[in-house]
């Protein structure tokens, strides 16, 4: 089966709903624009030209499948058989590499010449404008200014791919401005241009294409582990902030009820401090960016602005179909706060030689968390499969301060 | 209770053989009361129906003129009882008052009390410019239960199909976005819109509907209202009304100055 076929895509239903969440809650100028996109990814699903080239890609320019690694050091100190899904080694260094490139290659089949993108820390800019490069798409990235600053790296990195990065100076200066940016320019601009969103979170259809297009990690994984263990794992778990790389780590496994699916959200300093980026263990439901979900919101629905270490978790909603799987009680999401994730940081470091992305730390940090009472409710090592989204190069300056070395 | 609906503001116009003057102001901008003063000065000056917008932290609809305004309101404390208030406070001075919001602000309110406390404050309605009708069945259901007007937004790109299924589920009239893009005074208006115009009364006609058809994005003077109010049943002007109050150096001359376009918007409206 082709990686990005859903394996268990029952959901969303014909206009985009995981139960109550998902939807669209945009302008009526953009639903034509929705319509096409829906209509031209449901043709290149089933498209074998489509999937043929998208597939080439993703083996030959983007270095997947990425490996299923057997960590036995860290194994040891969790007490689990612990498997790390490599998407660090993925060009570019993160899962997201799978989605811009699906994204990109629907932009060329569409006929636009120009993508817009928002990035945070800059990692999905990077992907975006890599993708473009390859696909000769002309690409603008939107990003807050006070990340341009932090993230000057990054912004080089986009701009020696041939990115245009337009630094966001409105609102809280943050990803979720440069999303209402991107948005306006897509109203805007919808009939040459392609808003190639970064997660799978906004209107329909993207948090299922986005979830399709990344849910190659699953299904990988678990044919990885089948040949590695001869058994499915028991849990699998993944960081979320918007949820792509935890959607597309899950979405394999939905239908296997035995293993669990564990989301770990960036908790900050604290959900109980406020100060925190953990939109369903410390939000409630609303409507942001398109889509019903879980959100940090005020008494009068007005967002609040979210906290973590981690600039890629920083964000103050998350996909709707994580809302789904929370609220069914298919997925498990809890919290990990800064300090927790940069422990986990530390230590993958230390006994796997790994330097991970701080985002992927959290998941590291809640599986650590969540071991001992699964081991005592199988009565026996569990096997566990932690998505490790990307890798920790860009995350060397905060490192730095946090260790102070 | 608003003194006259929306309605009967459109037809007022049209036995006066004109179109509508459609004014929009956030609430809480430059303060609660300042905005307040300023939405009379409209109606005062000729403006028909008024839309009173609720600061929302992410407007995505909305251009840089309108975005600072409501940044500056909610930095300013604004909360949307205010803009209840604010409603409350204008909906006796002659014209009938819509609401102007984002979604999220009413789900977090509660759809059936905010329509509840909506129609006890005088308010006509809704405008919903994040809101397709698509998604709107507890809304429709509220606004049919306490007899609000609710405006959804048609754009250019929008197929006949849709532009059917949104002014039948209109009610007061049908908002036509001329342009592809955010809000924001443009030097000339659109071209597109006309056509737009004569899609909405097409579907509206097939469906046996008459819903007045208001065109908003761009109009920023008498001039561009008399262009527009010649194929339009309705004119909005919203970034130009706003941005008067940012450059006033005083409150009052902001209101004063809200008072001179409000009355060169009426004169163009009127104009043959």
């Amino acid at each position: 089966m082709n990686a990005f076929l859903s394996a268990a895509g029952l959901l969303p239903d014909q206009s985009g709903h995981f139960g109550t969440f998902g939807g669209r809650f945009v302008p009526e100028a953009l639903i034509a624009a929705l319509d096409g996109l829906d209509a031209a990814y449901r043709h290149a699903q089933a498209d074998e030209a489509f999937q043929a080239e998208f597939g080439r890609l993703l083996r030959d320019y983007a270095n997947t499948p990425s490996p299923l690694y057997r960590a036995d050091r860290l194994s040891a100190h969790a007490g689990a058989r612990v498997f790390l899904k490599r998407e660090d080694l993925n060009h570019t260094g993160a899962h997201k590499v799978r989605n811009v490139l699906g994204q990109a290659l629907l932009t060329k089949r569409m006929g636009k010449p120009r993508v817009i993108a928002e990035t945070g820390a800059g990692q999905h800019g990077v992907a975006s404008a890599t993708a473009c490069a390859l696909l000769d798409l002309e690409c603008v990235v939107y990003m807050g200014e006070e990340d341009t600053r932090r993230q000057a790296l990054n912004v080089a990195r986009m701009r020696m791919l041939g990115a245009t990065v337009v630094p966001v100076t409105t609102g809280s200066k943050t990803l979720k401005d440069a999303i209402n940016e991107a948005l306006r320019d897509w109203v805007t601009n919808v009939d040459t241009t392609h808003y190639l969103l970064g997660t799978a979170a906004g209107p329909h259809p993207f948090p299922a294409m986005v979830r399709d297009f990344v849910s190659g990690i699953s299904v990988e994984a678990r044919r990885q582990i089948l040949e590695q263990t001869g058994r499915l794992p028991d849990a699998v778990a993944a960081c979320v902030g918007g949820g792509s790389n935890a959607i597309g780590a899950f979405h394999a496994f939905v239908p296997d009820e035995s293993v669990a699916l564990y989301g770990f959200e960036a908790g900050g300093d604290g959900v109980e401090t406020g100060r925190h980026a953990a939109s369903i263990t410390g939000g409630s439901t609303g409507v942001l960016h398109g889509a019903r979900t879980y959100l940090l919101q005020d008494e009068d629905g007005q967002t609040i602005e979210s906290h973590s270490i981690s600039a890629g978790l920083d964000y103050p909603a998350v996909g709707p179909e994580h809302a789904y799987l929370h609220d069914t009680g298919r997925a498990s999401y809890e919290p990990v706060t800064d300090a927790e994730a940069m422990a986990a940081f530390k230590l993958l470091c230390r006994v796997e030689g790994i330097i991970p992305a701080i985002e992927s730390a959290h998941a590291v940090a809640g599986a650590l968390r969540v071991i001992p009472k699964l081991a005592a409710d199988l009565g026996r090592e569990p096997v566990v499969v932690i998505c490790l989204s990307g890798r920790g190069d860009k995350d060397m300056d905060t490192a730095r301060d946090f260790f102070g070395v | 209770m608003s003194t006259v609906s929306v309605s009967v503001a459109f037809e007022k116009a049209r036995a006066e053989g004109r179109s509508a003057l459609i004014g929009y102001l956030p609430a809480g901008f430059p303060t609660v009361p300042g905005a307040i003063d300023a939405i009379k000065a409209m109606i005062d000056n000729g403006v028909d129906i008024v839309e009173v917008g609720l600061p929302y932290s992410d407007p995505v609809m909305d251009g840089p003129v309108i975005q600072r305004a409501t940044e500056a309101a909610l930095a300013g404390g604004f909360r949307v009882a205010d803009g209840l208030r604010t409603v409350e406070a204008v909906a006796a001075a002659g014209a009938p008052i819509l609401v102007m919001t984002y979604w999220n602000l009413v789900e977090r309110y509660g759809v059936e009390r905010f329509s509840a406390d909506l129609a006890a404050a005088g308010g006509a309605g809704l405008i919903t410019p994040d809101l397709i009708p698509d998604e709107s069945g507890p809304w429709l259901e509220a606004s049919d239960a306490h007899d609000l007007d609710r405006v959804f937004l048609v754009s250019p790109s929008s197929t006949d199909a849709r532009i059917a299924m949104t002014a039948g589920r209109c009610r007061g009239f049908v908002y036509a976005t001329s342009v592809m893009g955010v809000t924001g005074a443009r030097s000339s208006t659109s071209t597109a819109a006309p056509a737009l115009v004569e899609r909405i009364r097409a579907a509206s006609k097939a469906a046996d509907q008459h819903v007045p058809v208001a065109v908003g994005l761009g109009v920023s003077n008498g001039d561009q209202a008399a262009e527009v109010g010649a194929f339009a049943d309705g004119v909005i002007v919203g970034s130009a009304l706003v941005r008067c109050l940012q450059d006033a150096a005083t409150p009052a001359e902001g209101v004063a100055a809200i008072a001179a376009l409000s009355a060169d918007l009426a004169e163009g409206v009127r104009r043959r």
